[in-house]
């Protein structure tokens, strides 16, 4: 019981760790004063000041949507690497393959970027694409990693789910196809959305990838914040920061809560429907078996 | 006729070939291909030119030319710089995994130990750092550990010090970054791992005798093997190439790998050289990510 004492303390102090730094930002992004370190009172003029940043600006709605286009592709890819992982069990390759699914949650994002870059100038050099680098060769780049993400959401799911059910699909005649889109894709709904709301979240963060693999023109939100935070903290990165704070953990919330609800509905359903089914063959034997005594 | 729309069937890819061949074939385009390149260009020379390295091989009179210059890989043995900046990046990686286990270890055992109901908001407590900005989170503390920052406001309030630390710019700051931005990915994993262990093993060890330290040591320790090993690669292998960390809340004595070959490459744009660094770096790591990735399969199939 002591060590249970010990690990509860050791779990409220890991919390603080890591939730402290980003409320006094967040308190801190309301400061009046200009210097960064004294308290002048509430303001929100930081805000309001980020609005007028035309630069600052493009590069959200260009980070923005990189960061749509990554979720999608990064959804399906690592979908269909989850599936063949969790179902194809044997075919040539296949260590290689779930190597290559699972790297990229570790290589660091420096080898990534540069090993990128390379490929698209070699690419540039043989086949004259893609000329000019930008979204396209920064979606790329994020669609890569944030798939290693998905497939792993996405396999742990695939394994706890239910066989029999595609099974039982399969046996009625239904093609492989469609047991895939009407029968596993409802079932793992839950992890494909958070699957995605995660690439976004990081393909929305990521700096070195971008930094490497983008060309003049077209920035992305952390690379302007970062250019801007290495000359030292100043409040209006203060208020950026928060928002983008703010903004994941809404979109973090709101996934967590759907996908808990969606969860909980399930299990109701199915377990009303084997509740029904118990009643009825409960039920049922009753007729035949007064038809075979008359 | 039909016997020809059979043939002609065979050759259009089943549908097995191209659920399997999509995904490995963009990884293989745009995650292993690569790699041969950085490779290639390593054995290059750095030159004044778009794209600014030179060609290894030459095609002139029925001659193929291959040449491999190996300069950038003598030069890493030679100067003092690159060793010291590995030596530099593997310390801080291995330091901070061991404060990353000794932290998170703990937290993941007490989120076993809660509620249905509380294992799921302190999950989601845990996860939402690791989908927000790393950038910001790190930025957040260079408000915190600067010299008139709230920490030693905090620390001078307090009459430990009357003069301000200095924290920020030094490799203490590197640690408490790089702690606070990976002890996520060390908890998630641990915590996938103990939770499926069978509670009745240590009761059974325990009516046995077994002290209670003795039950951690050889129950709970050797049973969580993959959650430890997957943590500890998570939180080392991208700690050994870090970038963003080292070069916010270091200074100028921090010296890790994943800035030298950055500063290598945007401003001496000495594009063989950073591939030579990275080469290097990937031969280090090579054995910490075939672990890893062990590990996972195992995680994966459900053999874990």
């Amino acid at each position: 019981m002591k060590r249970f004492g010990f690990s509860k303390f050791m779990l409220i102090f890991g919390l603080m760790f890591i939730y402290l730094p980003m409320l006094i930002l967040v308190i801190y992004s309301f400061n009046a004063s200009k210097l960064v370190t004294v308290w002048g009172g509430w303001s929100v003029k930081w805000y309001v000041g980020l609005l007028d940043n035309t630069q600052l600006m493009g590069s959200v709605v260009r980070s923005l949507e990189i960061a749509c286009y990554t979720a999608i592709a990064a959804v399906a890819l690592g979908t269909l690497a989850a599936f063949v992982l969790t179902r194809v069990t044997r075919f040539k390759g296949r260590t290689l393959f779930g190597g290559l699914v699972t790297a990229p949650l570790v290589m660091p994002e420096v080898i990534t970027g540069l090993s990128l870059l390379l490929l698209f100038v070699a690419m540039a050099q043989l086949i004259g694409w893609p000329q000019e680098r930008g979204i396209v060769t920064i979606w790329i780049a994020h669609t890569t990693f944030c798939a290693a993400y998905v497939a792993v959401v996405v396999s742990a799911r695939l394994r706890e789910l239910d066989l029999s059910i595609e099974e039982a699909a399969m046996d009625l005649g239904a093609k492989p196809f469609k047991v895939f889109f009407l029968i596993t894709i409802p079932m793992i709904a839950p992890s494909l959305a958070a699957g995605g709301m995660m690439s976004f979240a990081l393909s929305l963060d990521d700096l070195v990838l971008a930094s490497f693999v983008s060309g003049p023109g077209s920035t992305t939100l952390p690379m302007e914040v970062f250019s801007a935070v290495r000359l030292g903290v100043k409040p209006e990165i203060n208020a950026v920061a928060s928002l983008i704070l703010l903004a994941v953990s809404l979109v973090t919330f709101l996934v967590w809560y759907f996908g808990r609800k969606a969860e909980a509905n399930r299990k109701r359903a199915i377990q009303e429907a084997m509740d029904q089914t118990a009643n009825e063959s409960w039920q049922q034997p009753q007729p035949q078996r007064v038809a075979a005594t008359a | 006729m039909r016997t020809f729309n059979q043939q002609f069937l065979r050759l259009v890819p089943s549908g097995r070939k191209f659920v399997i061949g999509i995904p490995f074939i963009w990884l293989f385009l745009f995650f292993m291909l690569p790699f041969f390149l950085v490779m290639k260009i390593s054995f290059s020379e750095a030159a004044l030119s778009i794209p600014p390295y030179s060609e290894i091989y030459t095609y002139a009179e029925q001659k193929f030319q291959l040449l491999l210059n190996i300069g950038n890989y003598t030069m890493l043995g030679e100067d003092e710089l690159y060793l010291s900046a590995y030596l530099g990046s593997l310390k801080v990686a291995a330091l901070s995994t061991m404060m990353c286990l000794v932290i998170g270890f703990p937290m993941a055992y007490a989120i076993t130990k809660a509620s249905k109901e509380a294992q799921n908001v302190l999950l989601l407590l845990i996860m939402m750092p690791t989908w927000t900005a790393i950038l910001i989170r790190v930025y957040a503390w260079m408000g915190i550990l600067s010299n008139n920052g709230l920490l030693n406001a905090f620390l001078m309030w307090t009459g430990l010090t009357d003069h301000p630390i200095e924290i920020l710019n030094t490799n203490t700051a590197v640690y408490i970054g790089v702690v606070y931005a990976y002890l996520p990915f060390m908890v998630l994993p641990l915590y996938a791992n103990l939770v499926k262990h069978d509670g009745s093993l240590l009761e059974a060890a325990q009516d046995l005798g077994s002290s209670n330290f003795n039950n951690f040591w050889k129950i709970t320790v050797p049973l969580a093997k993959n959650g430890i090993i997957a943590g500890c690669m998570l939180v080392f292998i991208p700690v050994v190439g870090e970038f963003v960390i080292p070069e916010l809340l270091g200074g100028p004595e921090t010296l890790m790998i994943g800035r030298v070959l950055w500063q290598e490459f945007f401003n001496n744009r000495d594009w063989p050289v950073a591939s030579a660094l990275a080469v290097v770096m990937l031969l280090i790591l090579i054995v910490p990510i075939l672990l890893f990735n062990r590990s996972q399969a195992k995680e994966m199939e459900g053999r874990g």
